[in-house]
């Protein structure tokens, strides 16, 4: 049923796309039919796969580095009060800055190749995974807590045995949140400068009027990121299964 | 065990400033069950609370010890209305969860015939949410009994169980906890008529004891001097209340 509106809707769009395109007559430097879209897309297959791999390599590393620093961060804030005195200000404060006004300087240091969009994809998800942890693990049920003291627990037991289990289902629904945000973050440091990637094919053709191949590579990116989407929600469900 | 001591509570208690009991002292006796009813809030949770050492909500002036002077926190298993079974964990788990919590080495033999006891061994690797209540709740049981605590607080542990399950529970839990100090809070006086050894009314102005019958517990449920004894307290908590 998911499926079924979903591929609705898609072709919903598509008719709509077509509608404008036959009814304005723009030029398709302007605005490509989807039919053109589609055939410029097969055509150069083979440039977007290579470009879409490099994106895609940019975000699954932005991904681990971003969810495991995020994960360890939560922890050591549920763990420490010294450490949520000090550094959760510090964090809320990075949230108010711009994280795309820093891609510059990312460039500038960790230059055009792939570290640099990598860094931009951990520094957008990494605030949605901590805090979406963090939460879960503040929020363990008080009856839990309880049972665990007069069982003459460990705080660093508690937390690893109780808390931490049971704050997985909110640490699964920040790591979906982080696979939207991921290629969204490195689509912009690639914006900033490099030589490859979804996010350079797109400029590239914008800047060239090769407008339908833009649109192929803009389609392109949304599809990797609905399938991303899909499958880390496919390797979270057993965080919020086995919880309730 | 029979080395269980009994527990003296001595003092009063206020939150924020405003008393919620005045000095009272609270006996239970060694190796006996003792029953506290009471109106809703009048501080039961917070005596239970204060003697196995969780915080509450109250501010608390006086002592709590055990007749054999040794230390308390320690020697106490507690179990709740709500079971507290971990949902992520299968049922052996969760009757090794203290073992477990205090990085102890796992007694699975011992686990299995604890089990067996309550009766669940076909049970042993689900999910608690694959049970009953019933079920559930002697799952609670079983882990307070894999603590093997001379002291057992129990915070209405029946209470969201059906007439019938929880008759059946109260029978299992005289059973198997046996020379235990049980200090059991309840609403209902057909409970306390059955299990206490001692009956204890708890209002804003104190205790009072209630008489009770002098058979052992479990006493059964259709004996006349326990229906009397369920009837007075009846009486006497409504007399509380008005
Ligand atoms: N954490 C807390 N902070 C402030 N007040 C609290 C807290 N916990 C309990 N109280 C108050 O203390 C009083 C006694 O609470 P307690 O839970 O001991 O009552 P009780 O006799 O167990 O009631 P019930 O039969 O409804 O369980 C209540 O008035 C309650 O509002
Ligand atoms: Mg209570």
């Amino acid at each position: 049923m998911k499926y079924l509106s979903a591929l609705a809707a898609a072709a919903f769009a598509l008719l709509l796309w077509q509608a404008i395109v036959t009814l304005t007559g723009l030029p398709k430097f302007i605005l490509p039919s989807p039919a053109l879209v589609a055939e410029t897309w097969w055509q150069n297959r083979a440039l977007i796969a290579e470009h879409t791999w490099a994106t895609a390599l940019e975000v699954l590393i932005g991904l681990i580095i971003g969810a495991g620093l995020g994960v360890v961060t939560a922890i050591q804030l549920a763990a420490s009060r010294t450490t949520r005195l000090l550094v959760q200000p510090l964090l809320v404060f990075t949230q108010a800055l711009p994280v795309f006004a820093l891609a510059p300087i990312l460039t500038l240091w960790l230059g055009y190749g792939l570290w640099s969009k990598v860094a931009m994809a951990v520094l957008i998800i990494y605030f949605p995974v901590t805090s979406a942890f963090f939460d879960g693990l503040m929020r363990t049920p008080q009856g839990y807590l309880d049972l665990a003291r007069t069982m003459q627990a460990s705080p660093a037991r508690i937390l690893w045995h109780i808390r931490v289990p049971a704050a997985l289902p909110a640490l699964a629904s920040g790591l979906r949140l982080a696979a939207v945000y991921a290629p969204i973050g490195a689509v912009i440091g690639e914006w900033v400068g490099a030589s490859r990637g979804l996010g350079y094919l797109m400029l590239m053709a914008n800047g060239r009027a090769k407008t339908d191949l833009m649109f192929a590579a803009m389609l392109t990116l949304g599809v990797f990121s609905i399938l991303l989407h899909l499958v880390v929600a496919y390797l979270t469900r057993n965080l919020d299964k086995d919880s309730c | 065990m029979s080395n269980a001591p009994g527990i003296r509570v001595e003092g009063s208690a206020s939150i924020n400033g405003a008393p919620l009991f005045t000095p009272l002292t609270l006996k239970l006796g060694a190796g006996q069950w003792t029953c506290l009813l009471g109106g809703s809030g009048v501080g039961k949770s917070t005596v239970l609370r204060l003697i196995s050492g969780l915080a509450t909500g109250a501010e608390f002036n006086g002592t709590i010890a055990a007749t054999d002077g040794a230390e308390l926190a320690s020697r106490v298993a507690y179990m709740a209305q709500d079971d507290l079974l971990l949902p992520w964990a299968s049922i052996s788990q969760n009757v090794l969860l203290g073992a477990r919590l205090r990085g102890e080495t796992l007694d699975a033999d011992h686990m299995l015939r604890i089990l067996d006891r309550v009766g669940l061994t076909e049970h042993a690797s689900k999910k608690p949410i694959e049970l009953s209540g019933g079920q559930r709740q002697r799952v609670a049981l079983a882990r307070t009994l894999m603590e093997d605590k001379p002291i057992i607080l129990l915070d209405e542990p029946f209470s969201a169980l059906d007439a019938q399950t929880r008759a059946a529970m109260q029978d299992l839990a005289v059973e198997l906890l046996q020379g235990k100090t049980v200090l059991i809070v309840t609403h209902d006086p057909a409970e306390a008529a059955r299990l206490g050894h001692a009956i204890i009314v708890m209002t804003a102005e104190g205790l009072t004891h209630c008489p009770h019958p002098s058979t052992p517990i479990p006493r059964p449920i259709d004996d006349l001097e326990t229906l009397e004894c369920q009837a007075s307290l009846l009486r006497q908590l409504q007399t509380g209340a008005a």
